[in-house]
């Protein structure tokens, strides 16, 4: 019996040795270095910066938060940055709907390969290139103004313009996949007991595809919660809390400050996370 | 289906148009690296070839072109190894602690890319003391690939079963042999779409790259951030960004078609 055989007949005897040898190092990496650096990014939070020398000190205080709390400029700009979150949902989930109603209830299975390849492909384009190629079509002598006469030039509408650009096939791949799901016997039946379109749709579909709505939310709203180039490249003066984060890493060099405002976004997707739980949305990501 | 030819049509045009949506950015970019005004009016004027000549002649592209390349195949040869052994893990057993490491391998690329970025930044200078460099922004990008190899390769496991394997062993065969002639080639177009997948993930990130690249480095999508706004570099950001659009959603669409499991980055 040759070498290789006898170790692979002991491995096949012990699944738990072979297991732990396949678990070993995808979660030595995660485990230990992601979720460890994620874990010490919460600590240094409840630290500051010593304001002459610029190095962490590691005392721990609320200071941080109280900051964030009391500060009307971080105020304002944490509602500036949910409110473009709101907005851009709705944007999406208004767009995609029809999109991926045609998609799942009137294409044939071929087409609907061919389109689904179609959606997720620009997912993966550049998503600086697409904030960029936005940059250029807004400005004052570029394509849109060029169609409509008019730009809405860079600002909050360039801004939630540009990221429901990025985050639109989030919302239409969940949706078209809770749509695929729903029976069209039930469309049917409504039609039979004398429901028209609207009624229909109001009545049937949209309760039961509320929960791929949701799980397309939190796609769009998580990556909006934590964009800072976009707003950078479209959006004028306006600032993020993405921005905020950025600016005290860089030029403000407050690393527990950053981890501070960074914990917003997760808190708010927490939060989100949880009430939108019981609609099932999380079983449709 | 019950809907008026109306509402079909009303739907269909929905479909079009924001079909025509997702893609024309992407044309404009495309359209506009030939332009050969440099203010990128619109309509353009006329189509050169000067601005590609440029780009390529650009000692700052080609050495982000690089980077990007170096970051990009070293991250994907990490996140290939660590997304099989995972995939393998997590679709073969069943132990305890089961959901959360399926969580653990989604988070890199669930979290906003800026708590990932920062996360990793403070790991590696606060806490382990390692200047940032090109093995930083690997070790980063492989963090966040390993999940689009793990979903490949899951899907895959998942499709094909383990009778092939049961009747290979029962012939005789052992655990590696059984492996390199039976799991593996059946694996293999699964691991080429979660590669090139990754590849194209890497080869676009920009967020966790800025937190975790040295300084004095640039991967292109770094290298088209710092230029955007130098109105004289506009032609060459452009041939940039033509080239990014291409480099990234070639792999994408020869991923999907060489493996229609999963194509969508994990995150749905």
């Amino acid at each position: 019996m040759s070498i290789a055989a006898s170790v692979s007949g002991y491995l096949y005897r012990k699944p738990r040795l072979r297991l732990g040898m396949l678990l070993s190092a995808p979660l030595l990496w995660l485990g230990l270095a992601y979720l460890g650096a994620l874990a010490a990014l919460f600590v240094t939070a409840f630290w500051h910066t010593d304001t002459f020398t610029g190095q962490v000190v590691t005392e721990w205080s609320l200071d941080n938060f109280a900051t964030l709390v009391s500060d009307e400029v971080y105020r304002t700009i944490t509602l500036r940055t949910l409110g473009i979150a709101v907005a851009v949902t709705v944007v999406d989930a208004v767009i995609a709907f029809p999109m991926a109603f045609y998609m799942a209830k009137f294409a044939s299975p071929r087409a609907q390969r061919i389109l689904v390849i179609a959606v997720m492909t620009p997912l993966w384009a550049s998503y600086l290139v697409k904030a960029y190629s936005w940059r250029v079509m807004l400005s004052g002598n570029g394509l849109v103004g060029w169609l409509f006469g008019a730009t809405p030039g860079y600002g909050l509408a360039a801004t939630i313009i540009t990221l429901s650009y990025l985050w639109l096939p989030y919302m239409i791949l969940p949706i078209y996949a809770g749509l695929d799901r729903l029976p069209n016997s039930l469309v049917e039946a409504s039609g039979d007991l004398g429901a028209r379109s609207w009624r229909t749709f109001r009545s049937v579909v949209l309760p039961l595809t509320f929960p791929a709505i949701v799980a397309g939310s939190i796609f769009t709203f998580s990556l909006t919660l934590g964009d800072y180039i976009t707003v950078k490249i479209v959006g004028g003066a306006n600032q993020m809390l993405g921005n905020v984060v950025y600016d005290n890493i860089g030029a403000a060099n407050n690393l527990p400050f950053a981890a501070t405002v960074a914990t917003v976004p997760v808190v708010i997707m927490l939060v989100y996370l949880f009430v939108v739980r019981r609609t099932g949305a999380l079983d449709n990501l | 289906m019950m809907l008026s030819k109306k509402t079909k049509y009303l739907l269909l045009a929905a479909l079009v148009l924001g079909l025509a949506v997702i893609y024309l950015p992407l044309l404009v970019v495309l359209l506009n690296s030939f332009n050969s005004d440099t203010t990128f009016g619109w309509p353009p004027s006329g189509f050169t070839l000067e601005w590609w000549g440029r780009a390529a002649e650009n000692q700052g592209v080609l050495d982000a072109l690089v980077t990007s390349l170096e970051a990009g195949l070293a991250a994907t040869a990490i996140a290939l190894a660590l997304g099989m052994m995972a995939a393998f893990a997590l679709q073969r057993y069943r132990f305890f602690g089961k959901d959360t490491v399926s969580l653990l391998i989604i988070l890199p690329i669930a979290l906003p890319g800026i708590v990932t970025g920062i996360a990793l930044n403070n790991a590696f200078r606060t806490i382990l003391g390692i200047d940032l460099g090109l093995f930083t922004a690997i070790v980063a990008h492989a963090t966040f690939c390993i999940v689009v190899v793990f979903n490949n390769v899951v899907a895959r496991l998942r499709r094909m079963g383990g009778n092939l394997e049961e009747a290979s062993m029962d012939l005789g065969a052992d655990g590696i042999t059984t492996f390199r002639l039976v799991t593996f080639p059946m694996l293999r177009s699964a691991l080429l779409a979660g590669g090139l997948l990754a590849f194209a993930l890497s080869f676009d990130e920009i967020i966790v790259t800025t937190f975790t690249l040295g300084a004095g480095l640039q991967t292109l999508p770094i290298w088209i951030l710092d230029n955007l706004f130098r109105p004289n570099q506009a032609p060459v950001v452009n041939v940039v960004a033509a080239v990014l659009i291409v480099v990234s959603t070639l792999p994408v669409y020869l991923a999907q078609r060489l493996s229609g499991d999963t194509a969508s980055g994990g995150r749905i």
